[in-house]
């Protein structure tokens, strides 16, 4: 090695052509990579949409079994079927930030943490042979510990009755947080009530483990050890979006058998 | 530096491996061992990211000024780290999401930065690409070694497909929970260099100091403890 390197001159030469290389490498490679990404994504959102109504198996073709699935919009205010934007183009994440298209929360109704609401959630509809609602797929987020967990919700034709949760995006803290991929925690949420008698949310993430025999088992979830925040989390955006700011009206709509 | 390519090349394995000898890039062996696919990804990409960043160093080796060496090396080996990510979530979406931050966390590995420093400020560009294939085929066989027996014994498959049935699954095959857990790797590590040592004696390390018998003590005419 030469002297010569290490006067201040080479020493901004060097870290400024390290800096454009490398710079020019990494944003090629994101920007030639960027279609592949894009569809993996939507592939893997059909995945998820599947696993939370339980219709994902091993030699499942995602794509058939998806195409059976029936996409709606829906209004959270009035909960009833819109036509306001077009399921096939309504892209419900950039409505999430679009003041036309959500509102700003205040804070003391903010319990998830995502800030705005939008007016319009994009759901998915599993149909019976017979054309009857069978289960409903609602897309869920809210802020964990260190991200917002975006997740489905299956929710059986009573309204009332979980039938599968699924995160497909978070960046908690893998084996800790993390844990909300599991499929035995997720697998404990089949089968909870969402509500009590007087119609409110009842949901609870419990520390520890919930004993099946005591009055209200039918609500309480377990919680991640070692994860305090995540479960607290999950149970507010539980309370969020399947309360009166969420899917609620569209869930008593559904009990009613008001939505077909 | 008079070792031959082949010596370079295939020395990291048994003779000086990272893992065993060198027992460096632990974290992440025993993070993503618990499955082969995992493995083996993580394996790929390491040994990837390990043989463009000693390459990319060496190229630029002699123009390196000494008072930023280390982020010069951390900005290529950052940059390789990021293409390999961008890369797996293009064609290996699913595999890209269970390892979520083990990809990432090469850039800290000791192992690559260790190879630049070490190896390619000092050597040509085709030699110190070959030793980063080396460390990473190194690094490779101690996580596919791990994770073949993690994942046979803990799940009772091998790249997922089922070869002893678990009695969940209506077989016989009761599996060792141990085994999915990270610290399992530990124990298995151990075991490998146990193994490698017995083979190879000249990897054990010399004692710092040993305890002088009475004998010898009163030989160098030293007191005696009471």
């Amino acid at each position: 090695m030469s002297a010569s390197n290490d006067t201040v001159g080479k020493t901004i030469i060097v870290a400024a052509s390290v800096a454009i290389v490398c710079s020019v490498l990494v944003s090629s490679a994101a920007v030639l990579l960027k279609p592949y990404q894009e569809k993996n994504k939507a592939l893997d959102l059909q995945k998820n949409v599947l696993e939370a109504a339980g219709l994902l198996h091993d030699d499942t073709d995602v794509a058939t079994a998806f195409s059976k699935i029936e996409r709606r919009v829906i209004d959270l205010d009035t909960g009833a079927y819109t036509t306001a934007v077009d399921p096939d183009t309504y892209d419900q994440r950039r409505a999430e930030k679009d003041p036309n298209l959500s509102d700003k929360l205040p804070r003391e109704a903010d319990i998830a943490g995502i800030g705005r609401r939008e007016h319009y959630a994009q759901i998915y509809i599993v149909r019976t042979p017979d054309g009857a609602i069978d289960k409903v797929i609602l897309p869920i987020r809210g802020y964990g510990l260190w991200s917002t967990l975006r997740g489905f919700l299956c929710v059986e034709a009573d309204g009332n009755t979980i039938c599968g949760l699924t995160y497909y995006e978070h960046a908690e803290t893998p084996g800790l947080g993390g844990e909300v991929d599991n499929p035995r925690w997720k697998a404990l949420w089949h089968g909870k009530k969402i509500y009590d008698d007087n119609g409110a949310v009842a949901l609870d993430v419990i520390k520890g483990r919930v004993d099946a025999s005591a009055p209200g088992a039918e609500h309480k979830v377990d919680g991640l050890s070692g994860a305090t925040l995540t479960s607290n989390g999950v149970e507010h955006m539980m309370h969020f979006w399947l309360g009166d700011q969420g899917y609620h009206p569209f869930l008593r709509k559904l009990q009613q058998g008001a939505i077909s | 530096m008079a070792e031959s390519p082949k010596k370079i090349l295939f020395g990291p394995i048994f003779d000086n491996n990272p893992i065993a000898l060198q027992i460096l890039g632990i974290c992440s062996a025993l993070a993503v061992t618990g499955q082969m696919n995992t493995a083996l990804v993580m394996a790929a990409a390491l040994t990837a990211v390990t043989a463009f960043s000693n390459l990319g160093v060496s190229l630029i080796r002699n123009h390196i000024p000494s008072s930023i060496r280390i982020i010069v090396q951390m900005t290529i080996i950052a940059s390789l780290v990021i293409v390999v990510d961008q890369i797996l979530r293009a064609f290996a979406y699913g595999l890209s999401k269970q390892l979520s931050v083990f990809v990432g966390l090469i850039i800290t590995n000791c192992i690559v930065m260790g190879r630049t420093e070490a190896f390619a400020m000092k050597n040509p560009p085709g030699l110190s690409f070959l030793d980063g294939i080396g460390n990473g085929l190194g690094y490779s066989f101690i996580l596919v070694s791990l994770s073949v027996v993690r994942e046979l014994l803990g799940s009772g498959s091998l790249l997922g497909h089922k070869l002893l049935i678990p009695v969940t699954d209506g077989g016989w095959y009761v599996p060792n929970g141990l085994m999915l857990m990270p610290p399992s790797a530990f124990f298995l590590i151990g075991f490998i260099i146990w193994a490698l040592r017995t083979a190879k004696p000249e990897q054990v390390e010399h004692e710092e100091f040993h305890v002088i018998t009475n004998e010898e003590a009163a030989e160098y005419d030293l007191p005696l403890a009471a």
